[in-house]
């Protein structure tokens, strides 16, 4: 356990300059998004869905790609009321 | 030394099954002696000394124990005059399986919180003196019977109690080891200390180191026996 | 003092006591280990990229704005930035112009994404790694794209734009780059037909963070058909996106929740013949009912223990020296592209206390439990044995 912790310190410490130089990337290329899945447009960049999204082919479509059952609806999609 | 009044005991009390297995036994037990309850199976010997040993309470009837009623001591007390009091060597010994001997032995003394080498120690001292120390490391089930005997005896002794209690002693054993265990029960007698037997083994009752028989038939006591 | 020797030598009897049923309590030990296992990688997982994303998305756009129609994203016309500008506390107001490729010949969707360095460079191109990754026509296969490289792309009208890889864009920075291929300008309008007047959606800088909220107001008081998405926002979406409603956690969490149903019913049932008579004994040679219990804790918390330390270990190999190669097929899905996920190990004694409460506490308790019941029988049952 003390190891794991330990390990884990040493590599935040190590990969310090990869997320400067990720951040770099973000702000120069005004990237919004984390790219984790490339199937469908708003698993690859959820936070700049619309609200029908899911109603995107047909008010009845049922979700078909499974990146969109691992991730959780972005908050901001909520109505008011359940935020 | 222990003064039973009255006592009854009664199984499943209030359902169609229902059993007296003891009725109206007054009895008074010295120290130091040894006594025998003798009876045919089902006289309800067993019965007895389970209550004699704290293990059940009776359904009515008052018992003391050197002076000090403990009838209606709750369970926590019955359990440590029990480990303090008595031990017991049961029918089938109940050894633990799979612990070694000395383990087995120790047992009864993990409760009281004693230093564990000390412990392990007298243990060892006991299994010595009972001549299975050359055993002490050795698992239970592959022991004989005659050791398998003498580490329910050093278990019963652990607690350096002032009664042993032993239910069928000879139930599973030949003539050979009967004679061993009632030698053995002739040499804690001699040490002070007061034996509790229940058998309808005459290798037992009929034993010089019975000091006392009680004899026992349908759950009454028929002949409290010599002795005062 | 007396109160530890106590302990020590019922916790002394629990191992051994343990050690003699070995097949079962390892198997017990086994199951249990990979249950923690899964819950820990999970955990991990998820928690790592949060706060990765909560890194390196703190750079992001601080406003984005776009435009609705008819509920779904359309071109914003690029004079809605002048309007846009006159807005007090916008600093600069740039427009992005992006959108998804799907490349028949790889089966990958890329995001395509115009770069201004480019711009004066039309031909070329940028690329992800990912994309490297997926080989051009002729590639040996395990070769990826290199520079001057040609990726052919389908134009609207069927027509065939070949472009010139001029770069790849650092490996470091697969997790936001792994599909991107900057474009330049020209190429991108066009490769999608897109009119000069009108771009993706827009971007801003302001000038202090808190106006934000007034400016998108205004902005959509101006143009009602748009819609600002704050930083904030963007970093809420992911704060939150693998949480526990999030469809793979609830499906471990309710494997998880069943294991762990199952081990305790077992527990709780399956108290065997043998330890019931074990504790009768016991009890007759002078156990208290609350050593017995103690006992039961003890055998419970040491095989609980052993597989949470073993189950946290794993995981933590699994997800940041192994990159959670259980998961990818479940993260994959359908994506033909897809970063490597090797994580910052980003770890807290609060998920270590949380798996801790989740798993060690009820398994204990339930190892307790049923012992309870025979703990509390008459030890003159013993005398019957
Ligand atoms: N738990 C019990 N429930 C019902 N009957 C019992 C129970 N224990 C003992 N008995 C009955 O009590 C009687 C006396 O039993 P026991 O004391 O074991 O006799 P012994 O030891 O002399 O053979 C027997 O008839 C037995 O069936
Ligand atoms: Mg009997």
């Amino acid at each position: 356990m003390g190891l794991m912790f330990m390990d884990a310190v040493v590599s935040q410490r190590l990969d310090r300059e990869f997320v400067r130089e990720r951040r770099a990337i973000v702000r120069a290329l005004t990237l919004t998004d984390l790219c984790l899945f490339t199937e469908a447009r708003y698993t690859r960049h959820p936070s700049m869905t619309e609200l029908h999204t899911p109603f995107q082919d047909h008010p009845m479509a049922l979700e078909h790609f499974p990146s969109g059952s691992i991730m959780a609806v972005p908050a901001r999609l909520y109505p008011p009321a359940q935020q | 030394m222990i003064h039973l009044q009255d006592i009854r005991k009664v199984f499943n009390a209030g359902k169609p099954n229902e059993f007296v297995a003891i009725e109206g036994v007054n009895l008074a037990i010295d120290s130091h002696g040894a006594i025998a309850l003798k009876g045919p199976s089902g006289s309800g010997k067993t019965t007895l000394l389970s209550i004699l040993g704290c293990m059940a309470r009776p359904t009515s009837g008052r018992i003391t124990l050197q002076e000090r009623e403990i009838t209606s001591l709750p369970e926590r007390f019955l359990t440590e005059i029990r480990r303090e009091t008595f031990g017991f060597i049961f029918q089938q010994f109940n050894l633990i399986k799979g612990i070694t001997v000395l383990e087995n032995v120790m047992l009864p003394a993990y409760p009281n919180a004693e230093n564990h080498a000390s412990l392990k120690k007298r243990a060892m001292d006991l299994l010595d003196l009972l001549n299975i120390g050359g055993k002490a490391l050795a698992k239970v089930e592959w022991l004989s019977g005659g050791e398998a005997q003498r580490t329910a005896i050093a278990r019963a002794l652990i607690n350096n109690p002032t009664i042993i209690i032993a239910d069928e002693p000879t139930a599973h054993l030949d003539t050979h080891l009967s004679a061993e265990f009632m030698e053995i029960m002739r040499q804690l007698k001699q040490e002070g200390k007061t034996i509790l037997l229940a058998s309808h083994d005459p290798i037992v009752y009929e034993s010089k180191v019975i000091d006392r028989i009680v004899e026992m038939r349908d759950g009454k006591v028929v002949s409290a026996g010599g002795g005062p | 003092m007396k109160a530890l020797e106590k302990q020590r030598n019922i916790l002394d009897f629990t191992l051994s006591s343990l050690g003699r049923r070995k097949g079962k309590n390892i198997a017990l030990v086994m199951v249990y280990t990979f249950v923690i296992f899964l819950l820990a990688s999970v955990l991990f997982f998820t928690h790592s990229l949060k706060k990765e994303a909560a890194l390196i998305l703190q750079d992001a756009p601080a406003m984005t704005v776009q435009r609705l129609v008819a509920g779904r994203q359309d071109m914003i016309p690029m004079h809605y930035i002048d309007s846009i500008r006159q807005i007090k506390g916008v600093q600069s107001v740039v427009p992005r112009l992006w959108g998804y490729y799907y490349d028949a010949l790889s089966g990958a969707n890329y995001t395509l994404m115009v770069n201004a360095d480019l711009n004066d460079r039309a031909g070329e191109i940028i690329i992800g790694n990912g994309v490297s990754w997926r080989s051009a026509p002729g590639k040996r296969n395990n070769q990826g794209l290199q520079k001057n490289d040609i990726i052919p792309f389908k134009t609207y009208d069927g027509t065939v734009l070949g472009l010139k890889v001029k770069g790849l864009l650092p490996f470091a920075s697969e997790l936001v780059t792994a599909d991107l291929i900057l474009v330049s300008e020209t190429d991108f309008r066009k490769i999608f037909a897109i009119a000069n007047d009108q771009a993706t959606d827009l971007v801003l800088q302001v000038r202090n963070a808190k106006e934000l909220p007034t400016i998108a107001a205004k902005i959509t008081q101006i143009h009602p058909d748009t819609r600002p998405i704050l930083r904030q926002e963007i970093l809420r979406t992911y704060d939150a996106v693998f949480d526990w409603r999030g469809g793979v956690i609830l499906m471990v969490l309710a494997g998880v929740f069943f294991a762990f149903i199952i081990l305790a019913w077992d527990k709780a049932t399956g108290l065997s013949a043998e330890e019931k008579r074990e504790i009768g004994i016991l009890k007759a040679i002078g156990w208290e009912t609350s050593d017995i219990l103690l006992m039961k804790f003890w055998e419970g918390a040491a095989v609980s223990l052993m597989a949470f330390f073993m189950g946290i270990f794993l995981a933590y190999l699994h997800v940041f020296l192994a990159s959670s190669i259980l998961f990818a097929p479940v993260l994959k899905g359908w994506s033909v592209l897809y970063p490597h996920f090797r994580l910052t190990p980003y770890i807290n004694a609060y998920q270590i206390a949380t798996l801790f409460f989740l798993t060690v506490i009820p398994y204990t308790v339930a190892t307790i439990v049923p012992s309870w019941r025979s703990a509390t029988i008459d030890p003159d049952s013993v005398m019957r044995m």
